[in-house]
């Protein structure tokens, strides 16, 4: 049986030789089909995998409040001008105070200063903030220690890097020791953090600055920096009061971060005039990015799903006409003692051949699309073992589908008739 | 001469009957006869007479309308379609008068087609291919294409073809009908040696001196055999 499996593709192989163009159009559709799916499939897993990964360093037990500007209303052609807005610390010791089930409640404070070493200068998000933020964030050190309890009590001068400042500042040397000024005052490092994503390839959250941060004691903060902050723009300077930037709620567990996202929201509707604050929650984010990834799936497999229709189409029509064309040697063959199967399986090997052959070039071409779009676009993309042989095995089974009909049609030819056709 | 050999194929009341449209047509209205193994037939007729009907239904490639057709102890009445075939393959060796050679494959693999459909195919088969082509004076073009020989060349592997499977009987269907008349000529010197080594052998023709070389002519006639002769040899 096997030899027979052999000599049929041998045959068929050699058949389809004879039309070489005939051929290779016929496998084009099956070609981009399966190339196509191969590479949306990896570009959308890539843009997801991202997504998600970015919802999950917010936290999946953490609640996030963040002070939003309120929008600008008429006083806004005033020359200068106070804003006063955002979370306050009635706020943060309202949820510390209330439910049980909050493990740690983060208060950060983000300031606009300036960061020096020597003559190295830059703008990190300076964050002021409490010790629990490296639990609550799940940040992880590089060297040295996070804030503790104690810098935060005695208004120590310490401050924590972000793996990025760290090494733009200090390139060459162990930041441990060094002392750094942020604005006008002298901070001594007492460690720095590792990037969120290993293997550097840090990427900002949404309105983080790309440079990194650095953490420093929400007293201290306090002290040197005040509440207040100036902000110039064309014409005009703005001042704003922000007490709290944010507050990062971190709960016991998954289970109670809806209710606290609700219950946050309620008692922020009850104490703000204005609605100057969101709740991010990252859980449910994640569910929406994985109900949007869904969608994507659906919609891609639609469209693959056609143009692989189209291939199969395609491939079906060639065949019929081949059949047709080739009615004479089916006779030959019937004569010489050729059974109808083994028409129907000559005709439906030479579809499979065509079919795989498509499908084969259409993994190359579909994995390579990926390694392209990653290399110019500097996309993300992970392209899933499943995906090849997924798309392989639609391959094949639209091979066996669509030639299936012509075939048949070859088998069913009556022997004289057959032979008699020019 | 009467031969007394056993009978290889027998027709017994034969009738073919299409169906063209709302007309009836008789190809064939009750053909009784019976070939005996190592006998060299003619069938001769006009065009229109039944000869190639009659062909077709010794060939297997078609049934009749009634009667009944033996092929060495088969009624093909009591065959199915795949014994049927499987019947073509092993008694029976076509020769086309256009030579029917499969174009995209060269003369070894056209010569072993016969095989490849077997149940149970030879085993020597492909040193049995080599042999026939040596016999037939094909041995240096075995790789060669259907479209890069000569008519005549392309008859020989043809035959070569029919007989790779050794069958008892071969049809030849104006056989050298596209043939000059030298190549005509070593063609049916071919059927004479096969003849003498017992080949049942029957040979449509509307040509008499290729008639001629067979044992005896049947003629037909508005599918009816019209008379059978002896031929002088």
């Amino acid at each position: 049986m096997s030899g027979i499996l052999t000599r049929t593709v041998a045959l068929g192989v050699k058949s389809l030789l004879l039309h070489k163009l005939r051929s290779l159009l016929t496998t084009l559709g099956v070609l981009f089909g399966v190339s196509s799916v191969i590479a949306m499939l990896a570009i959308g897993e890539g843009a997801s995998a991202e997504a998600q990964e970015q919802i999950k360093q917010l936290g999946s037990q953490n609640v996030i409040l963040r002070s939003v500007k309120p929008p600008d209303d008429a006083a806004s052609s005033q020359e200068s001008r106070l804003v006063v807005y955002g979370l306050t610390h009635n706020d943060f010791s309202r949820i510390t105070d209330t439910y049980p089930w909050v493990e740690h409640a983060v208060p950060v404070r983000v300031l606009q200063q300036e960061v020096r070493f020597d003559e190295r200068v830059m703008h990190p998000r300076v964050l002021a903030t409490e010790a629990s933020y490296e639990l609550a964030t799940g940040r992880m050190m590089h060297e040295g220690r996070f804030l503790s309890a104690t810098d935060v009590a005695s208004v120590a001068n310490v401050c924590v890097l972000g793996y990025e400042v760290a090494r733009n500042l200090m390139p060459l040397s162990s930041p441990l020791g060094q002392r750094i000024k942020i604005g006008n005052e002298y901070f001594t490092v007492v460690g720095t953090m590792l990037p969120r994503v290993p293997l550097g390839d840090d990427v900002p959250l949404p309105g983080a600055d790309v440079t990194g941060e650095v953490l420093i004691p929400l007293s201290t903060g306090a002290r040197w920096f005040g509440e207040m902050q100036v902000k110039i723009r064309a014409g005009s300077r703005e001042m704003e009061e922000v007490e709290l930037h944010e507050i990062i709620v971190h709960v016991d567990k998954a289970e109670n971060v809806e209710r606290t996202a609700a219950a946050c929201r309620e008692m922020l509707t009850r104490n703000h005039e204005q609605h100057d604050y969101e709740v991010i929650v990252p859980l449910e984010l994640l569910a929406r990015a994985e109900e949007t990834k869904r969608i994507f799936n659906i919609v891609l497999g639609s469209i693959a799903g056609i143009s692989l229709l189209v291939g199969g189409i395609g491939i079906m029509n060639v065949m019929l006409a081949t059949v047709t064309e080739r009615t004479r040697e089916i006779g030959i063959r019937r004569a010489l003692g050729a059974k109808q199967h083994h028409i129907v399986f000559q005709f439906l090997v030479e579809t499979v051949v065509l079919s795989v052959g498509g499908g084969l070039a259409g993994i190359i071409l579909g994995v390579a699309i990926p390694i392209g779009v990653e290399y110019f676009a500097d996309m993300r993309t992970i392209v899933q073992p499943s995906a090849p042989l997924l798309a392989f095995g639609i391959s094949v089974s639209i091979g066996l589908l669509f030639g299936l009909y012509p075939a048949w049609r070859a088998a069913q030819m009556d022997p004289v008739e057959a032979l008699r056709h020019e | 001469m009467e031969s007394k050999n056993p009978v290889v194929a027998e027709l017994d009341g034969i009738g073919r009957i299409y169906q063209m449209g709302s007309t009836e047509v008789r190809a064939l209205d009750g053909i009784d006869v019976s070939f005996r193994a190592g006998e060299y037939w003619a069938i001769m007729g006009s065009s229109g007479s039944g000869k190639s009907t009659l062909l077709n239904i010794l060939g297997c490639i078609d049934r009749p309308t009634f009667g009944n057709y033996t092929v060495n102890g088969y009624n093909v009445n009591d065959l199915d379609d795949d014994d049927l075939s499987q019947l073509r393959g092993r008694e029976l060796g076509f020769i086309f008068q256009s030579f029917n050679l499969i174009p995209q494959l060269n003369m070894l693999e056209n010569i072993l087609v016969p095989v490849f459909y077997q149940d149970n195919p030879r085993p020597d088969a492909r040193e049995r291919a080599f042999m026939l082509a040596e016999r037939l004076g094909l041995a240096d073009r075995l790789d060669h294409r259907p479209v890069e020989l000569s008519g005549g060349q392309q008859q020989r592997v043809a035959i070569a073809r029919a007989l790779i499977n050794d069958p008892p009987i071969l049809l030849a269907d104006e056989a050298t009908g596209n043939l000059d008349t030298q190549t005509t000529g070593e063609i049916l010197e071919l059927f004479d040696e096969l003849h003498a080594e017992g080949k049942t052998i029957l040979l449509v023709t509307h040509e008499h001196e290729v008639g001629a070389h067979a044992e005896r002519t049947m003629y037909l006639r508005d599918g009816l055999i019209d008379r059978i002769e002896e031929n002088e040899s």
